[in-house]
């Protein structure tokens, strides 16, 4: 699978008020990867994902999957929003059951899939328990394993930690490289946070805002058999603030 | 101390409370000859009233016809404002087609239709339970609208990421998230239809809870009037507490 991203410009509004939010973009994501978009607030991300969803058009340019250009949003894109994306009435095995029955599937292997997904998710305890009832952690995992049961060929995940409390953050962060490390999935993760971008891909997008472009691309090769040692070690913390300070250079505004 | 704040805290107690009080003074009032009893009959007397009407089977029949009129013009909003309402809520065309169009009539006082009603169609069933129909399906309609309007974005885009189509995003997505407001919305306007239930039969009808009060009125007979008002009141409760409790039943996940 390559999921294609070729010259993408976006913009919004027509006449005087429009205004360019997405110039040239272009990036690739192939099966087994985990690619990172970086980018401070407003910079766009958003947008991207919406794009690669199939949930808007670009302007100009291109998005595909293995050649066939994308032209609406479609399971084999599975999304992950950064909140209020569970389904309030449904139970979180329900929630987690609801795309694989809209897409048909029968009840014999809704119910094992539900069930392994939970699982994957250590979720199993919580299968008959409402959204509300679960913490934003929980959450975020009940919507993990739900776009999962999709069966994606890519996730697409757009600040999916970024309500969460920092050491809930940090925890999901793990869970989310373990998942990646047994799944095999293929993720396309958009995040504001440097370091989560630094833990979990191995490639590394960073993002200018006004209008959001890509100004640099990072392979990251980092020893991840433990995160929590790899989050204060020398290599990381210099690779950390090296493109921390050339984020802050893009936006005179900050620094 | 304790006992007594633990009782006043039971939501059916002070509204108890208060109901008892004005009886008390309205018993007290009448007993002591303060208020003519022509203009103000004691409880007592109402209650004799409400006896002879029941006894001479005509409570019973006013009743039943009453309640009729009101479920069968309400039921015909409840069941064409859903539709409408969500189609309102959804499509931007159907919108800006129709809303202008039900923001003017929902300004036109429903019980000024009555006289049109009654020259198109007499002075049978047909213009009372059309007055009800056309006196709350545009506030059914425009309220279920705005609940549609206010469903989270993320809770249908996630649908069409999973490969729901636009007819399992209607049924699967926007209806049961949007059923408490409806469940709502139907209780606050079935008063609506009470009140118009009655002004028909006080213009316009042959028998029934409306006409036994101008009927009571004609004879100066303020007993039965206020036995109407009385039975009228109660039998709105009792509705808007059937509705409160299909609340409870149906959507616990929005409490
Ligand atoms: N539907 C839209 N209409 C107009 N402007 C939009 C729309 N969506 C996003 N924008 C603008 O595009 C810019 C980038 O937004 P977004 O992609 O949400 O950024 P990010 O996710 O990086 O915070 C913002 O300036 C925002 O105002
Ligand atoms: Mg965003």
């Amino acid at each position: 699978m390559q999921l294609r991203v070729d010259q993408v410009d976006k913009s919004f509004g027509t006449g005087r008020t429009r205004k360019l939010v997405l110039d040239g973009i272009s990036f690739s994501v192939n099966t087994g990867e985990f690619v990172a978009l970086v980018g401070s607030s407003g910079s766009g991300k958003s947008t991207i994902m919406r794009l690669v969803a199939g949930l808007d058009r670009p302007s100009a340019g291109a998005i595909s999957i293995d050649g066939s250009p994308v032209c609406g949003p479609g399971s084999d894109r599975g999304m992950v929003f950064q909140k209020y994306s569970l389904y309030p009435w449904l139970t979180a095995a329900q929630n987690v059951a609801f795309g694989m029955e809209l897409q048909g599937l029968n009840r014999r292997e809704i119910r094992e899939r539900t069930s392994y997904f939970l699982e994957v998710v250590g979720l199993a305890d919580a299968a008959r328990r409402l959204p509300r009832e679960l913490s934003g952690g929980m959450q975020q995992r009940v919507a993990i394993a739900r776009a999962l049961a999709a069966q994606p060929r890519v996730l697409l995940l757009d600040e999916p930690f970024g309500a969460l409390d920092l050491q809930i953050r940090e925890s999901m962060q793990e869970f989310m490289h373990d998942l990646w490390q047994h799944t095999g999935l293929t993720a396309l993760l958009i995040t504001h946070d440097l370091e989560e971008a630094l833990l979990l891909a191995g490639q590394v997008h960073i993002l200018a805002p006004n209008p959001g472009r890509i100004v640099r691309t990072v392979a990251v090769d980092l020893d991840r058999s433990d995160l929590r040692h790899l989050r204060v070690s020398r290599e990381f913390l210099d690779l950390r603030e090296e493109l921390a300070r050339s984020l802050r250079g893009l936006d005179p505004g900050l620094s | 101390m304790a006992r007594l704040r633990q009782l006043i805290q039971h939501p059916w107690v002070l509204g108890l409370t208060g109901v008892l009080v004005v009886v008390l003074i309205w018993t007290v009032a009448t007993s002591l000859k303060l208020v003519d009893p022509l203009f103000l009959p004691s409880p007592a007397s109402v209650l004799a009233a409400g006896r002879s009407q029941a006894a001479q089977g005509l409570l019973w029949a006013d009743l039943v016809a009453s309640v009729g009129r009101v479920l069968g013009g309400f039921g015909l909003s409840a069941v064409v404002a859903l539709p409408l309402g969500i189609a309102m809520g959804t499509s931007t065309v159907i919108n800006r087609l129709l809303e202008p169009l039900m923001g003017l009539i929902r300004y036109m006082p429903a019980p000024a239709f009555i006289p049109l009603l009654i020259i198109y169609f007499g002075l049978g069933e047909l213009p009372k339970i059309l007055l009800i129909f056309i006196g709350t399906l545009f506030f059914n309609t425009l309220m279920i609208m705005d609940a549609v309007k206010f469903v989270p974005r993320e809770l249908v885009e996630t649908a069409l990421t999973l490969g729901g189509r636009t007819s399992q995003v209607l049924l699967r997505v926007i209806t049961p998230c949007i059923a408490p407001q409806v469940i709502d919305a139907y209780r606050i306007n079935m008063a609506a239809a009470w009140n118009l239930v009655i002004v028909a039969e006080l213009v316009a009808a042959t028998e029934r809870l409306g006409r036994r009060i101008s009927l009571a009125q004609r004879f100066l007979r303020t007993d039965e009037i206020f036995l109407g008002l009385i039975v009228i009141g109660l039998i709105g409760l009792v509705i808007d507490l059937g509705f409160r409790l299909v609340m409870r039943r149906a959507c616990a996940w929005a409490n």
